[in-house]
């Protein structure tokens, strides 16, 4: 176990090299010069060359790309050359914002799409059957930003029962320890303020599940009826065991391991989304922030949220590769 | 290559006739399921009925498009409703909304079309790279196709155009970049699987060249998942295009027809004209359906196991 994780992790230095390569090459090729994109139309040649060698853009490219890695290594990405906030510090101060999203939106996927998907495939061919396959099919084509839209729309003008923009209602003095607001309300015991959260996470959270429940409802489906046209499920039943018990054991267990697979490749989804649904829901995590970053050409933001998001990417698959082995005990990590 | 396949045909009846794709044996039976599958039929229709639309678009838009109407009558607070001659009434800019929506369906299918093809063709160099060749070739390029993957596609996108400005050439290369990962491997893992199979082994052993076995035996055969492949890729192409939009790396300046673009100009009017979101959207997602239903059905029929 200990040995797969090892080399396992080992296996993903080599592409993250790669990727600080690539993107270091990347983003230096972008036409725009970054010190004027700060400064703006009214920067003096003076104010530009003062920028440039503030953040080191003035350097011959090589030396820029040993001193980008040499501060990699000791965990440093870098200030935003456009509020010159440290990016780790940034990003570690919205993370949070965004992983509160992110868990809204799988459990959302989840909680729904394993039970529709095996309701689905128990009765195969009849009218929830087809809903689900329709459904899950329209689901995975409504771009994300216009179903955080339509939500708005109706949320905000139609049904104004849930929160539309935001994380906690402002006008709630919320202590905030952890920078995740519903954990902070349950730590302090400010319920009120918790609750709150979660009411501003369900837009949201449904906008950004909405793909990952579309794929796992279509996933579940597919390999439930395959798992239950097997012989032991037959033989199961031919024992005379309840069914509750063969549904439980010998079909759901057998038929997750795709599902999990499924649900650890949505991660990359989930945070190509999350750029997209916290900016129409004015959440500030850091998908908005890296919105901004896009428009003000901050190469230290793009470049730490790239390398981020896909470590993040990597960790990921490799926990969903371990679950494997205590879902299905045939699966040895060796 | 006809004679070697020829000869070859009767003594390998398992292994698929090079010679028979496109003309009969797995496609003329995936074609024969096509035609009695709803899916497929709906998926059809959609995407036809798209494809018409973009074409002959100066022919059914009542108007021009990027053409603000004089005297429209949009306020800061609304846009004028229905009226003849404007079935759906104007956007916000002041031009027919039906008139955009036409010549958005071409914008989109201009863009998904060609960024589709040159994610194709990138990702098909790649993966013949590195499924034709093999050895060390095929560690770089995987290798490089991890790197790829590791970064969610739609960032891809939005790394690559925002390096090349904000052309209409620059979204198709940068949804283009993002795709050539998934086709490389699809590809390769294709041919890697026609690569132990007796046909190959038999014009191996005639003599013939690599380079022909790989481009004239090897990419033919391996080509049925790429292009169901392609067909998903399209609908995802024109939801990049609309999301490229959204983020303001689009590729329209902002008086040519494009569903993204009308999306984020409905933003600020849809507390009081949501219709003006509505429909561009549904647009999207209708289209994407149709290539998503189409190449679903294309996945069944052309899938060895469903084959009777």
């Amino acid at each position: 176990m200990l040995r797969f994780v090892v080399r396992r992790l080992l296996l993903l230095v080599p592409v993250l090299a790669g990727l600080v390569v690539l993107l270091f090459a990347w983003l230096r090729a972008l036409p725009g010069d970054p010190a004027r994109a700060l400064l703006g139309q009214r920067a003096t040649p003076a104010s530009i060359a003062q920028v440039n060698a503030a953040y080191g853009f003035d350097q011959p490219l090589p030396v820029q790309f040993v001193t980008y890695v040499g501060r990699l290594l000791r965990g440093d990405l870098g200030s935003s050359s456009a509020s010159g906030e440290p990016v780790l510090d940034a990003f570690l101060s919205r993370f949070p914002a965004t992983i509160e999203l992110s868990i809204a939106a799988l459990l959302f996927a989840v909680v729904l799409g394993i039970p529709l998907g095996y309701a689905a495939a128990q009765r195969a061919g009849g009218l929830l059957d087809t809903i689900m396959v329709g459904g899950s099919l329209l689901g995975v084509t409504i771009p994300v930003f216009f179903l955080a839209y339509l939500l708005k729309i109706v949320f905000s003008q139609w049904l104004p029962l849930l929160p539309t923009s935001g994380r906690q209602d402002p006008r709630i003095d919320a202590t905030h320890v952890t920078g995740f607001y519903v954990l902070d309300g349950i730590l302090t015991r400010e319920w009120d303020a918790s609750w709150d959260a979660i009411v501003h996470l369900v837009l949201p959270g449904i906008a950004l599940g909405t793909i990952p429940l579309a794929i796992i409802v279509r996933i579940t489906r597919a390999s439930v009826l395959e798992v239950l046209g097997e012989d032991h499920v037959r033989t199961a039943r031919a024992k005379g065991l309840p069914r509750a018990l063969i549904s439980r054991r010998h079909v759901l267990r057998n038929a997750l391991l795709p599902v999990v697979t499924t649900i650890g490749l949505q991660t990359g989804l989930l945070f190509s989304g999350a750029v997209l649904t916290e900016s129409v829901f004015a959440f500030n995590g850091i998908g908005s922030y890296l919105f901004q970053a896009i428009s003000q050409l901050d190469y230290a933001v793009l470049q730490g949220f790239i390398l981020f998001i896909a470590l993040t990417y990597a960790l990921v698959n490799l926990v969903v590769d371990i679950l494997y082995g205590v879902i299905d005990p045939r699966v040895r990590l060796s | 290559m006809t004679q070697v396949s020829d000869a070859l045909g009767p003594a390998t009846p398992t292994a698929p006739d090079p010679d028979a794709v496109g003309s009969g044996g797995l496609w003329h039976s995936a074609w024969r399921r096509l035609r009695r599958n709803p899916t497929a039929i709906a998926g059809a229709v959609i995407v036809l009925a798209f494809l018409l639309v973009a074409i002959f678009a100066p022919l059914i838009a009542p108007g021009e498009p990027g053409v603000p109407l004089p005297n429209s009558g949009v306020t800061p607070s609304s846009v004028p409703g229905p009226s003849p001659g404007h079935p759906l009434g104007l956007d916000s800019p002041g031009t027919d909304l039906l008139t955009q929506l036409v010549f958005g369906a071409r914008q989109s299918l201009l863009i998904g079309v060609v960024s589709t093809a040159l994610g194709l063709a990138g990702g098909a160099v790649l993966g013949v790279l590195a499924g034709g060749i093999g050895g060390w070739v095929d560690t770089v390029v995987m290798r490089l196709v991890d790197i790829l993957l590791s970064i969610p596609s739609l960032l891809l996108a939005v790394s690559v155009a925002a390096i090349l400005g904000q052309r209409p050439i620059s979204v198709m290369i940068a949804i283009a970049a993002a795709q050539v990962p998934i086709f490389a491997r699809l590809l390769r893992g294709s041919m890697l699987a026609q690569r132990g199979s007796d046909y190959v082994l038999a014009v191996h052993s005639l003599g013939v060249r690599r380079r022909t076995v790989v481009m004239s035996h090897l990419l033919p055969n391996s080509l049925g998942p790429v292009i169901v492949q392609a067909t998903l890729t399209l609908a995802t192409a024109i939801i990049e295009v609309a999301a490229l939009s959204y983020l303001g790396l689009g590729a329209s300046n902002p008086s040519t027809a494009e569903w993204g673009r009308m999306l984020v100009n409905a933003q600020s009017r849809l507390a009081t004209d949501p219709h003006l979101a509505i429909w561009p959207g549904a647009c999207i997602a209708v289209t994407a359906l149709g290539f998503t239903l189409l190449g679903e059905a294309l996945r069944e029929a052309l899938d060895p196991k469903g084959r009777k």
